[in-house]
């Protein structure tokens, strides 16, 4: 029997039988779709924090308050630690360290920022001037905050983009004073627009120096302070002496956490790829219960085709013959509904991209080779035993059958 | 053509057993006209299913043109049945979903003939029934008769040396029966083998070789001279 009339045989029956052929459609589709859509949703979310963080530059090391870690088990996992404030000076001690080029500490909060009528609530950052150059930020108009001695709290902001326009609206912002919680600042520079960068929006947010933060916040620790070493091979002696110097500074207790960019991208990276691949293994369940429904179908079928099955092998065709025709039947069935289903995940990715244009939402190529490639060969697998018990039927009493 | 010897059919119910064939020796030569009669229950059908190649033998020898093929292959037992034997059916057994033009062309589909030779084929077998206006009409949408016909397009759409028909004309009324029963002698006449199982006395008896079965055994088998009667139509 020639290729083409098998399918053709096999498009015939599908047509034939529509509320069956429909419903075991949508079932391959959904769980195609699913796993297209989950695996892009995994992905993509993996790309933005990676992209996010790769924005960071590559010889940066964090440094936050507390230990994250508890090395075995000792009395220490059962005290309740309150870790030492990390101050400003720590953040000078640490510029003092050979392998460290630049640090910025940071404190971040939350305040009014007014000027004339106009006020809104937006995120304070404090920091000081090498944030710039740590950052790779770039300035739409005037300068970054002045390069002063970090604990001297002077009354100078930098406003994001966002900021700028809605209070100040077509007016020169530059030189102007706002007011920021109960304090007076003089508006030195605007940032451009460099868009979000992890997790804070830089249009829509205010800068202070670290110490002017300090007081309006009224908090004497610091939230991070971030340190750029000379070059990435020192990262790691860095990390070591940073420890070593705040230790020494804070009666010998360790409890700061450094950890190294490169470090938090790879655990992102990890924690995201198995994400992406449970939701992808989760999604395709569905498409083995798809497949099992297609063996239900053509079961069914099988047994309702009784008559016909008889009638092809008094036609003269062998079991072979109509195991291929049984087959080609399910496989049809389950690549047409690969294809339902690519296009239902096309459409469903294509909308969360629209939702959330900022996340780069993709089915990586792999989920979606797998998906097809598990809906096909669900079709095949669960195909085979229908399409062998009507191969092996008794064609007397399959004819006899009406 | 078609030697049987020794054949014996024996189904198994349960423990018990039924002697459906009781060494039934039979031989038909080509082009011969047969009819099979007996009561219910005496084996025509299985004898039937036999010389189609759709049931074997428990024993006995079945020579098909000479060769031996009683213990072919599935497979073969397929191919043979495919180049040389056609079937018709009490219940015509048309694929619903299908054409009458679609149903003709099954077996030539099934053997893997271009499909540029199986068209002028099937409207020619079509032409042949007296149903080239039908061709595109489904199952569903002819009347008994018009169903036989077509089975009967079909199986001798691959020109077969013998046609096995098991009481073609039980559901349909007299006239269409015999209908059917006029084309089956057009194809005795064109010299085509013809064995029609049938319960109806006045179609059985049209033919030129009787046969008449008793619980699993050929009671009776004679031939009669020609022309036993004149044709039922004109031509
Ligand atoms: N698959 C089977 N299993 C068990 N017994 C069977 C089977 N097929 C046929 N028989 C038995 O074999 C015997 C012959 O059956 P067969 O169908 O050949 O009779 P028949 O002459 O065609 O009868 P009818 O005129 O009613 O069609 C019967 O007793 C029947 O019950
Ligand atoms: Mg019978």
């Amino acid at each position: 029997m020639r290729i083409a009339d098998i399918l053709r045989f096999s498009v015939n029956t599908v047509r034939g039988n529509r509320a069956r052929t429909v419903l075991m459609l949508f079932a391959m589709a959904i769980g195609v779709a699913a796993v297209v859509v989950l695996t892009a949703l995994g992905e993509g979310a993996r790309r933005y924090v990676t992209s996010e963080f790769s924005a960071l530059g590559s010889h940066l090391l964090i440094v936050l308050p507390g230990r994250s870690e508890t090395a075995g088990v000792g009395p220490s996992m059962f005290v309740a630690q309150t870790p030492r404030d990390l101050t400003i000076d720590d953040a000078l001690a640490l510029r003092r360290i050979a392998y460290v080029q630049r640090i910025a500490p940071l404190n971040v909060g939350s305040a009014a920022v007014s000027y004339l009528q106009r006020s809104r609530e937006v995120p304070v950052i404090g920091t000081t001037s090498e944030w710039l150059e740590i950052r790779k930020w770039v300035m739409d108009q005037g300068q970054f905050l002045p390069p002063e001695d970090p604990t001297t709290a002077l009354a100078v902001c930098v406003l994001g983009g966002k900021v700028r326009n809605e209070l100040f609206g077509a007016q020169p912002a530059l030189g102007e004073w706002v007011r920021i919680g109960d304090r007076r600042f003089r508006v030195v520079g605007v940032l451009g627009g460099q868009g979000r960068s992890i997790g804070m929006d830089v249009d829509d947010m205010v800068m202070i120096p670290v110490a002017s933060a300090q007081a309006l916040l009224n908090s004497s620790s610091l939230f991070r302070i971030f340190v750029e070493t000379r070059s990435r091979e020192e990262l790691s002696l860095a990390q070591e002496s940073i420890v070593k110097t705040l230790a020494a500074r804070h009666q010998g207790e360790q409890d700061v956490t450094v950890i190294a960019q490169d470090a938090v991208l790879a655990t992102f990276d990890k924690i995201f790829n198995a994400l992406t691949y449970t939701v992808a293994g989760i999604a395709s369940i569905s498409l083995a219960v798809a497949g099992i429904l297609i063996m239900n179908v053509m079961l069914v079928a099988v047994s309702q085709r009784t008559a016909e099955i008889g009638l092809l092998k008094a036609l003269g065709a062998p079991q072979q013959q109509i195991l291929r025709l049984f087959l080609s039947e399910a496989m049809l069935l389950s690549i047409f509904g690969a294809t339902f289903g690519l296009a239902l995940g096309a459409l469903g990715v294509w909308g969360i991209g629209l939702v959330y244009p900022a996340l780069p939402v993709q089915p990586p190529l792999w989920a979606v080779t797998a998906a097809v490639g598990v809906a096909v060969g669900a079709g095949l697998l669960f195909g085979v035993l229908p399409a062998r018990r009507a191969a092996r039927m008794d064609a007397v009493q399959a004819l006899s059958r009406r | 053509m078609i030697e049987l010897s020794h054949i014996e059919r024996i189904f198994h119910v349960g423990d018990q057993q039924v002697h459906a064939l009781r060494a039934v020796d039979l031989s038909i030569a080509r082009g011969e006209y047969t009819s099979i009669m007996g009561p219910s229950g005496s084996g025509k059908s299985t004898l039937l299913n036999i010389v189609g190649l759709l049931d074997r033998p428990d024993s006995g020898t079945y020579q098909l043109d000479g060769a031996d093929v009683t213990s072919l292959s599935e497979e073969q037992h397929a191919h043979t049945r495919r180049d040389k034997i056609g079937f018709v059916f009490q219940s015509f057994h048309l694929v619903s979903r299908l054409t009458a033009a679609e149903n003709v062309e099954l077996p030539m589909m099934l053997a893997g003939i271009e499909p540029a030779a199986r068209k002028p084929r099937v409207q020619q077998a079509l032409q042949a029934m007296g149903l080239e206006n039908r061709a595109h009409h489904k199952p569903e949408q002819l009347s008994g008769g018009q169903r036989q016909r077509v089975a009967i397009a079909r199986a001798t759409i691959m020109q077969p040396a013998v046609l096995l028909a098991d009481e073609p004309t039980g559901n349909l009324d007299r006239a269409s029966g015999l209908d059917v029963i006029a084309v089956l002698e057009s194809l005795v006449e064109k010299g085509m083998a013809v064995v029609v199982v049938t319960h109806d006395p006045f179609i059985g008896e049209r033919a030129r070789r009787q046969i008449r079965m008793e619980d699993g055994r050929v009671v009776s088998d004679r031939t009669t001279t020609p022309p036993l009667r004149e044709p039922l139509f004109g031509n």
